[in-house]
């Protein structure tokens, strides 16, 4: 009996589909590849690949320590390539006060609190950041996050960049 | 006064020389034979019509339709029958998203209440599907969808829908799969690592730091096309699923919705939601991030089970923020 073999993307391989047009704008799909938008993005930028209302998927590229983070929300990250450890603070004070507001917000400097723990993520691995914690990305070796958060100050939209347009 | 759901039943006319209940839901009427389904109604013009799918071809969105709650949008079970969802009621349709059937004036669009229509469909499934049967399985997993009535497969059609309230794995939420509660690592995802996250929590933080294999967590499903929920940021629902074969149902969005290939290959053929007619092809790869406009209809071709990450906006208000045109149906303009 033949097996399968299941084929995963990272950023030293990949192969990227594409919007093969019949009658419409391949623009209408906003196509892209989260190891295209890695590969060639700053390490932590946070890059908006899909976007509806509120809502955002971000492609992010761990690599480093990132800044603390916080967000009045729960938001998850999937490591889709490489291995990305989150370290998570309990604030002694919340830092985003409205609890309405979307997305993340930097901290300056270190957090203040008390520590929650930490998480290794492989690919594959989702790992929640709870709301209204501090977190910290670290990532010895470039590495790959899809973000499941709300379009916020950091977020960065570069759809030309990253989508076929033809 | 509305009757209570639980006294709403399905309109049974018979049972045939196949062994089969026959159905009627205002102006359809449903049947099946040993190979087929059929739907007769009388169109605007006045003239008699029918329709016949193949039975398995007919189950399969039949079971997505019951399991999903008619879903978002449109649920189309092929080129001429399908429901759409208006939240408090059901649209049952023949032709009515067919250029050349509405054209023709051979089409009917009845309005149904939710409970009555789900009522017909349940009856309908359960007594049509036979023993051996799983229409939510990929068919090389499955037994056959013809022949005569024989048995039914109640287990397989009453599954729960998966829905994780903060995300899989969490306590008091939506338990991980394994081996111990019956979800065995599927044959086409024997090589995904089964491993889990590191966690490393201080005392009292064991429920905050959490992390999962979602891809673990994906290779043991059971089903095919059927998203859950995993992971919730207020109405922002991740709903992974794990695709094979063919999406049984040609989904027509009332909303933008968003697909993220995980792993593997999957083709889908976008059309004109109101006619068919085709749009564009689009082709996804591991990595892979697409949205599909909320004026499509779509449906996707999975050569080898494969992961997706269906990310849905399931906020009550967006489809009525399309409708006023105060959001857009193209996900972004650039």
């Amino acid at each position: 009996m033949s097996s399968y073999t299941t084929v995963f993307g990272s950023l030293d391989k990949y192969e990227k589909g594409r919007v093969e047009v019949i009658n419409d704008n391949a623009k209408n799909y906003a196509f892209s590849n989260v190891f295209e938008i890695c590969s060639k993005s700053k390490p932590y930028e946070k890059v908006v690949m899909g976007i509806n209302q509120i809502y955002v998927l971000e492609a992010i590229r761990a690599e480093g320590n990132s800044p603390w983070y916080s967000a009045a929300h729960d938001e998850f990250a999937l490591c889709m390539d490489g291995d990305v450890e989150i370290h998570l603070v309990k604030l002694d004070k919340p830092v985003v006060t409205d609890t309405e507001k979307n997305g993340a917000v930097k901290l300056n400097g270190e957090p203040a609190g008390k520590k929650m723990g930490w998480m290794k993520l492989k690919r594959g691995h989702q790992g929640m950041l709870p709301a209204n914690s501090a977190y910290q990305f670290r990532s010895a070796k470039p590495g790959v996050i899809v973000l499941q958060t709300t379009l916020g100050d950091l977020s960065v939209q570069k759809w030309a960049e990253i989508c076929q347009a033809a | 006064m509305n009757a209570p759901t639980e006294n709403i039943q399905a309109h049974v006319t018979g049972t045939n020389s196949h062994g089969y209940k026959e159905f009627k839901l205002g102006g359809f009427s449903f049947s099946r034979d040993e190979y087929f389904a059929h739907i007769k109604w009388t169109g605007k013009n006045g003239k008699s019509m029918s329709h016949s799918a193949d039975i398995g071809n007919f189950l399969r969105p039949l079971m997505r339709d019951v399991a999903w709650g008619f879903f978002y949008g449109y649920v189309n079970f092929d080129d001429v029958f399908g429901t759409c969802n208006k939240y408090s009621s059901v649209d049952v349709y023949a032709g009515a998203y067919n250029g050349e059937y509405r054209k023709a004036g051979v089409d009917l669009l009845e309005n149904h209440p939710t409970d009555l229509t789900r009522a017909t469909f349940v009856d309908m499934l359960e007594d049509w599907v036979n023993e051996g049967y799983d229409p939510f399985a990929s068919p090389q997993e499955t037994g056959t969808a013809y022949g005569k009535k024989h048995g039914s497969n109640l287990n397989a059609l009453r599954r729960q829908r998966q829905l994780a309230k903060r995300c899989v794995g969490l306590k008091d939420d939506l338990a991980m799969r394994s081996d111990a509660n019956g979800y065995t690592v599927n044959r086409a995802f024997a090589d995904v690592p089964q491993d889990q996250p590191e966690l490393h929590p201080e005392p009292g933080f064991e429920n905050e730091v959490h992390a999962f294999n979602l891809f673990a967590y994906l290779s043991r499903s059971d089903v095919t096309w059927n998203p859950s929920f995993t992971s919730v940021v207020k109405f922002s629902f991740c709903c992974p699923t794990t695709e094979e074969h063919i999406l049984p149902v040609i989904h027509g969005n009332d909303r933008i919705e968003w697909f993220f290939q995980m792993c593997d290959e999957i083709q889908w053929n976008s059309g004109d939601k109101n006619t068919g007619a085709p749009r564009a092809r689009v082709i996804m790869k591991a990595g892979d991030m697409a949205a599909m406009p909320a004026d499509c209809r779509h449906q996707g071709f999975s050569p080898k089970r494969s992961m997706l990450l269906v990310w849905e906006n399931g906020s009550p208000q967006v489809v009525y923020d399309i409708e006023s045109g105060k959001s857009p149906v193209n996900p972004v303009s650039f």
